[in-house]
């Protein structure tokens, strides 16, 4: 399982730094997005002792109150809120990109004209 | 003094929850109002902002109270012992910052209360918010809520960047928007490692715990601590990570470039803060970790800062470099990591960042002077004022030989004013005498070569950093001077047309205020450099900051009125 997340978050990650130095504000905002993905899933990795699979944060009566027995709930109380403020930040993002791109008549993070073949998508 | 003192005394800790509630008050309630009132909505936003200034000024005297309490104000929010819940802790340097970003708040509102805040919609209510952020970062003991008020800080400067519109600034904010959201996420990494390594997202717990952290996790901790500086870094324009600034704050509206001029320092107050907290000489191995990285990244930044400088044409790139100049030198001078070199660095932070932001001003008005009233223009298709295009001068123009032509012809007054503003605020940034800049600068060359106070450091050396931070911060002094003098004698000696600037008092008074600022830093720079030298000290003790944090006690739940009844706890 950790391998697998490991895997997974690297794989966001690399997707999404690629994405992001792209020259089209379409591929630099799915970049943010799978960046923040990425970050969201390494944040509820971090909760220590494994993954605490099939633990909830919620105290039981007569069990050990520790990491081995419960799911860290830091970090899914840190991923809500993270998860809120990226999405929010991504809202703007669009207006501010479709705002660019109505007024430069480009999709081109730089508002001109790709002048390199190679820039285009 | 004293009678702020007793005013503050009975209201702590409660007070300080009030430069961040203040602001969210204010602007939960002009959000509310009709974008057609906005002169109530300036009132209002004056009104706040001023009192908010009151409101710093008392936190401040209070930090800075002689006495047997220690001056350290904890605030637990939720009522949770310290580790558990979220803190917010004043010291001394708080308070300066808070006192600082009032004051420059409060030059940037009235300046745009003479015309700029009706340029689109929802000015006043994205002010407030910023202020609440600035105010929270600066108050928060918490890793995480420093993030939450870090992320509120930048929703509202994005607001702020696009205020005016046009097509410059939208894409100069798709830049920023973009860099600072990868800069969030950098944030989160560094933040939730660090929360993975030591379990604890309280500044003062993780200081703690840093020294107790296994040698396996001590590389992922400098990674942890690495990535996280580089999310500061990004904020505080330091070169490599700083090429969104210029073109940003260039094409933001005057009174917002003003305002931003405090959001490179976030940058360098969070790294003072948690450098000082979580690297300080109890740190055990890692001690001073990343001290030469911070120091050489700031000695390439105050390159970039001054050559840019030198390369600038349009006044607001010449005062966006001058930000990223100025925050160059805190950081080399930050990274040395020196008790003396870093209460002078707290004297020339306010200093410089009030000239910048003095500059962002002015620059509005010497540009629409120079426009007559237009407010963007191209630099770029203009030739060098008196000559032509092969070199040459003009015919006509006044050169050395016919200078009795302007002898005796009157200047006008508001020439007069901007002339002698860039004047001073030439000498506050590059550091001349006799205003403030060359009091900080000075400071620092002295804390540089007597690192041990004058009588005792017989003997010791700068070393080759210091020696380089040095000869940088007069080389780079000197560009800057040429920079805005050149710049200077383009727009007040150079000029052909000689109508008078149309300067209203709103305008005026914000710029003079600003750098009478600078005039009180320098006249009082005695008491200044005793509070800043006190911050300095209480920063390289952090174990005074941890004590205070983790002696404050929750208020006690009230007993229940009838022991019998049901009640939770």
């Amino acid at each position: 399982m950790e391998a697998v997340l490991a895997l997974a978050i690297g794989v966001l990650t690399g997707s999404g730094v690629w994405l992001m130095l792209r020259p089209r504000t379409f591929q630099v905002i799915l970049g943010l997005s799978l960046l923040s993905y990425a970050v969201n899933l390494f944040i509820f990795s971090m909760g220590r002792l494994g993954l605490a699979e099939g633990k909830t944060p919620v105290l039981i009566d007569g069990v050990v109150q520790d990491l081995q027995h419960y799911a860290d709930p830091l970090p899914q109380a840190l991923v809500l809120t993270a998860i809120v403020i990226g999405f929010a930040m991504t809202a703007l993002f669009l207006v501010v990109l479709l705002a660019l791109r109505g007024m430069s008549g480009t999709d081109h993070v730089d508002g001109t004209h790709a002048q390199d073949a190679r820039e285009q998508p | 003094m004293n009678a702020l003192l007793d005013l503050a005394r009975p209201l702590m800790p409660h007070l300080m929850l009030a430069p961040i509630g203040l602001p969210m008050l204010t602007a939960a309630v002009m959000l509310l109002m009709r974008e057609e009132r906005q002169r109530l909505k300036l009132a209002l936003n004056l009104l706040s902002t001023a009192l908010g200034l009151a409101l710093a000024c008392v936190l401040l005297v209070w930090t800075h109270q002689d006495g047997a309490t220690h001056p350290i104000g904890v605030y637990l929010q939720g009522n949770w012992q310290a580790p558990f819940g979220i803190v917010l802790v004043l010291d001394r340097l708080s308070a300066l910052m808070l006192v600082l970003s009032g004051v420059l708040a409060l030059c940037a509102l009235l300046f745009a209360g003479a015309r700029w805040h009706r340029a689109g919609v929802h000015f006043h209510t994205l002010f407030q918010f910023q202020l609440m952020g600035l105010a929270g970062a600066f108050l928060t003991a918490d890793l995480f809520n420093l993030f939450v008020f870090f992320e509120i800080m930048l929703a509202a400067s994005y607001g702020l960047l696009l205020h005016g519109s046009g097509r410059a600034r939208v894409q100069a904010g798709l830049h920023y928007i973009a860099i600072n959201l990868a800069a969030s996420s950098l944030f989160l990494i560094g933040a939730s490692m660090l929360y993975g390594i030591t379990g604890t997202l309280n500044m003062a717990d993780l200081a703690n715990s840093i020294a107790q952290v296994s040698a396996p996790d001590r590389g992922l901790l400098h990674t942890a601590a690495a990535i996280l500086a580089t999310a500061f870094l990004i904020k505080a324009a330091v070169w490599p990570l700083n090429f969104w600034l210029v073109p940003a704050y260039g094409s933001a509206a005057a009174p917002v470039g003003a305002l931003f001029a405090i959001m490179t320092k976030v940058g360098v107050y969070t790294l003072l803060r948690l450098w000082t907290l979580m690297f300080g000489p109890e740190a055990g191995a890692s001690a001073q970790f990343g001290s030469l990285w911070l120091t050489c990244a700031g000695l390439a930044t105050m390159v970039f800062g001054a050559v840019g400088m030198m390369g600038s044409q349009r006044l607001t790139h010449l005062a966006g470099h001058a930000a990223v100049l100025s925050s160059g030198t805190l950081l080399a001078a930050l990274g040395l990591g020196q008790t003396q070199l870093i209460a002078a660095l707290l004297y020339y932070l306010p200093s410089s960042t009030l000239a910048v932001g003095a500059l962002f001003l002015l620059a509005d008005l010497i540009d629409r002077w120079r426009n007559h009233g237009a407010t963007l223009m191209n630099y770029e298709d203009e030739e060098a004022p008196f000559l032509t295009p092969e070199l040459v001068p003009r015919a006509g123009i006044n050169l050395d030989e016919d200078e009795e032509v302007l002898v005796g012809r009157v200047i006008p007054a508001a020439a007069a004013f901007l002339g002698l503003a860039f004047l001073a605020c030439t000498l506050v940034i590059a550091g001349m005498p006799p205003l403030s800049g060359f009091v900080g600068k000075f400071a620092m060359f002295t804390a540089l070569l007597n690192p041990l106070g004058l009588a005792s450091s017989a003997g010791t050396q700068p070393g080759p950093a210091g020696w380089l931070l040095l000869g940088l911060m007069l080389a780079t002094g000197l560009l800057a001077l040429l920079a805005l003098t050149r710049s200077g004698i383009r727009h007040f000696w150079a000029r052909q047309d000689s109508s008078a600037p149309q300067l209203r008092v709103l305008e005026g008074l914000p710029i003079a205020l600003l750098l009478g600022a600078c005039v009180l830093l320098t006249v009082y720079a005695q008491p200044v450099m005793r509070y800043t030298t006190a911050t300095a000290n209480a920063l390289h003790a952090p174990a005074t900051y941890i004590r205070a944090v983790f002696e404050a006690a929750p208020i006690a739940a009230p007993q229940p009125a009838h022991p019998g009844s049901a009640g939770t706890p």
